[in-house]
């Protein structure tokens, strides 16, 4: 009966082809090697892509799965393959994004004893992944990907960790996959309760000034329809956090802006004059509440969460919608009055004006010599198409870049949220433009964070991915510094670069790249980079000592958000 | 602060009392005494917890370690709606058996449950407060050793394993 049997690293690949994992991102080592052989076999079924690092394969892993829905797939080596993934899944965990990473392990006798490239990965990851398992037999290795994959992508998403043994890899095994559809200790939809929607509504219907905060969690529960249905019925203002991006048209009515620390005027200033706060699928993040003794006291609070966890964590709600923000907000729109609220609104537009006047059209027309990084992004939307992704990193160029790109469609933000990951920005945008290469794929970075995972333009090369990256080049940490500016008395403790000539590292992996100093040329320059068939390095070097702004600094409340 | 027991009712995974503990060292709490056994269905275990803190964050530490994929069921309980026992075993020299000893033996309910030539065993099931009291009398009776167990627990709710596990 031998001759059925195939070994384990032929079902570990079967099993992701089963589980429709088209592209996976990877990098190979002694105790994946039984798997990468496998690989060899399957290449017409399966894509794999040899990234640089194994933290830019996570991060691949990471755009990939945020722009297209699915499960994101990467795979690592045992000992330092599987540990430098350990940002990614962090990054991954807070940000609910799903992954199953499979990791090669050394053979089970060995296990415990120091051996070469042993590295307890199953006890390190277990505080930053939704769930982790060690396969160390053959049979074990088809249902633990079934299982993980169920779980990754169910409930409220997230990474999983699928730790396999060599010998698990080499021996051999009958290969019968079965789709994991659930198990008794994983509850994963909670159907919503009839009494906390009518409650819910009832305080919406009563209220005088209704103000709705959305989430990433609209993006998960795929209910960005439900979301506007409801927001036009019950013509409530509604304002996104960063991950939420994207779920609300910003071209919609109803669409106020932008919460948290570097977010719009309005929406902060807002949140502590409505009278019934609508939270749906966001979890008031201290970047978004600034001091929470502060925080929307005045207001009746309404949350609609999927994950029990997150009720009454930070903020004590009135009335908790348990369950998938698609079934909860329809529900909740039939319950609700139509209704329209014009002075409400016209307090929003009012700020508005005023955050225009004293902050955007400084950022986006200047009469300073120097570029600004709002005036770049401002250009990039009049080239790019509706459906673009803008994949950043995190700083200065981050919060710019979110603040002025106009969010058209959903799952078009790929950014790190919770964790703030420095170097996330290349690797993900290669991921999210994997998934669809006839889609526009903007990486926005700043000179500090690219050059953590920088060697992932050899894979962007490889590829052919055809990323535009706009490098916006300050020579500084900037947000670093800006903080240093504002709360250290401008002691600018390493925060300034001596920066390496970009545009020769990226010809050099060859990348066609240009480079902006002048305001003349940027037009120019942002149109030849959309018109290039193909990737683009566009290094724009901006004013130096720009900082972010509106920004509530810490220990504020969201009505001190300060405009200069 | 409070004492609470917190119950976890789990799949008999590797790793599970590792991610449970994790929840309590993130936020800086903790576990005064923890037992793990099985339960009366196969497979399924019972970790029960003690710990000190206010109701708000017991209740965010059993929301959070419901979330834990194996975990079935989490709950926590003021002392006055579970029944519980621990034990302690203390060793005392033989040369230390006298009269005056073996009145605290029956005072307390004590049990010698093993002796050998240099020294006995006694044992005491009860609540913290007993054994901690004969602890501290038996101190003065040259002690050589003294173990504790956690607590073990049962709800006094009419909730059986049963109806949370289905």
């Amino acid at each position: 009966m031998k001759d059925s049997k195939i070994r384990g690293a032929d079902i570990v690949v079967r099993s992701l082809i089963a589980e429709q994992a088209n592209i996976i991102f990877g990098y190979p080592g002694g105790a994946i090697m039984p798997v990468y052989d496998a690989l060899y076999d399957y290449h017409d079924q399966v894509r794999h892509v040899l990234t640089r690092h194994e933290q830019g394969a996570i991060h691949a892993a990471q755009g990939y799965a945020r722009v297209s829905g699915k499960v994101g797939v990467c795979i690592a080596t045992s000992g330092p393959g599987a540990t430098n993934l350990i940002t990614g899944l962090a990054d991954a965990q807070i940000d609910s994004t799903p992954l199953v990473c499979i990791t090669g392990q050394v053979a089970a006798h060995l296990l415990g004893t120091d051996a070469f490239q042993e590295t307890d990965i199953l006890g390190m990851s277990m505080s930053c992944t939704k769930w982790n398992i060690q396969v160390r037999r053959v049979e074990d290795i088809a249902p633990a990907i079934a299982k993980g994959f169920y779980i990754a992508k169910s409930g409220r998403p997230g990474p999983v960790l699928i730790d396999i043994t060599k010998n698990a890899q080499v021996d051999f095994g009958d290969f019968n996959y079965i789709k994991c559809e659930g198990f008794r200790s994983y509850k994963t939809q909670i159907p919503v309760e009839k009494s906390a929607i009518q409650e819910a509504a009832f305080l919406i219907n009563m209220a005088e000034r209704p103000y709705l905060l959305f989430g990433q969690g609209v993006i998960l529960g795929k209910a960005e329809q439900e979301l506007k249905a409801f927001l036009e019925k019950s013509g409530i203002p509604a304002a996104s956090t960063l991950l939420g991006s994207g779920a609300l048209s910003q071209d919609h009515p109803n669409y106020v802006g932008k919460l948290g620390m570097h977010g719009n005027y309005a929406p902060n200033v807002l949140t502590n004059h409505c009278d019934v706060l609508i939270a749906v699928g966001m979890r008031f993040d201290d970047r978004v509440t600034g001091d929470l003794k502060r925080y929307a006291k005045q207001a009746k609070i309404i949350h609609l969460e999927l994950d029990p966890a997150e009720i009454d964590k930070i903020v004590k709600c009135e009335v908790a919608v348990l369950g998938n923000s698609k079934e909860s907000l329809s529900l909740l729109k039939e319950a609700v009055n139509q209704k329209s609220h014009p002075e409400w609104m016209a307090r929003f537009r009012e700020l508005e004006e005023e955050e225009n006047t004293v902050v955007i059209n400084n950022d986006l027309k200047p009469i300073k010599a120097g570029l600004t990084m709002g005036e770049v992004i401002h250009q990039i939307n009049h080239y790019k198409a509706d459906d673009a992704v803008l994949v950043t990193d995190v700083g200065q160029h981050q919060m710019i870049a979110w603040r002025y790109f106009n969010y058209k469609k959903t799952r078009t933000q790929v950014t790190s949220g919770g964790l703030g990951t420095m170097g996330f920005a290349l690797p993900a945008a290669l991921g999210a433009q994997l998934h669809d290469y006839s889609k526009q794929v903007i990486c926005v970075v700043g000179d500090g964070g690219i050059q953590m995972t920088i060697q992932e333009l050899g894979t962007i090369m490889q590829t052919k991915a055809p990323v535009k990256i706009v490098l916006l080049n300050n020579n500084f940490l900037g947000m670093v510094r800006q903080w240093q500016q504002m709360f250290f008395e401008k002691r600018y403790s390493f925060t300034e670069l001596d920066n390496p000539d970009f545009i020769k590292i990226a010809e050099a992996y060859s990348i066609k790249a240009q480079k902006v100093t002048e305001r003349a040329d940027l037009k120019e320059a942002i149109e030849d980079m959309f018109i290039h068939d193909g990737p683009f390095f566009l290094e724009v070097v901006v004013e130096k000592e720009d900082n972010v702004f509106p920004m509530i600094a810490t220990g504020c409340s969201v009505e001190e958000i300060r405009l200069s | 602060m409070k004492r609470y027991t917190v119950f976890v009712i789990t799949e008999n995974f590797i790793g599970i009392l590792n991610r449970i503990t994790i929840i309590f060292t993130r936020r800086g709490i903790n576990i005064d005494a923890l037992t793990a056994s099985e339960s009366r269905i196969e497979g399924i275990h019972r970790v029960t917890i003690e710990v000190t803190a206010s109701e708000e964050t017991v209740i965010q530490l059993v929301n959070q370690i419901e979330k834990i994929i194996d975990v079935i069921k989490a709950f926590h309980h003021e002392d006055d709606s579970v029944v519980y026992q621990e034990i302690a075993l203390y060793k005392i020299p033989v040369s230390r058996l006298d009269g005056g000893l073996e009145k605290i033996i029956r005072q307390h309910n004590a049990k010698i449950i093993a002796a050998e030539p240099e020294f006995v065993v006694l044992e005491l099931t009860g609540h913290k407060d007993q054994t901690q009291r004969l602890l501290e009398i038996l101190k003065e009776y040259d002690l050589l050793e003294f173990a504790r167990s956690g607590r073990v627990a049962v709800a006094k709710r009419m909730l059986t394993i049963d109806d949370i596990v289905k």
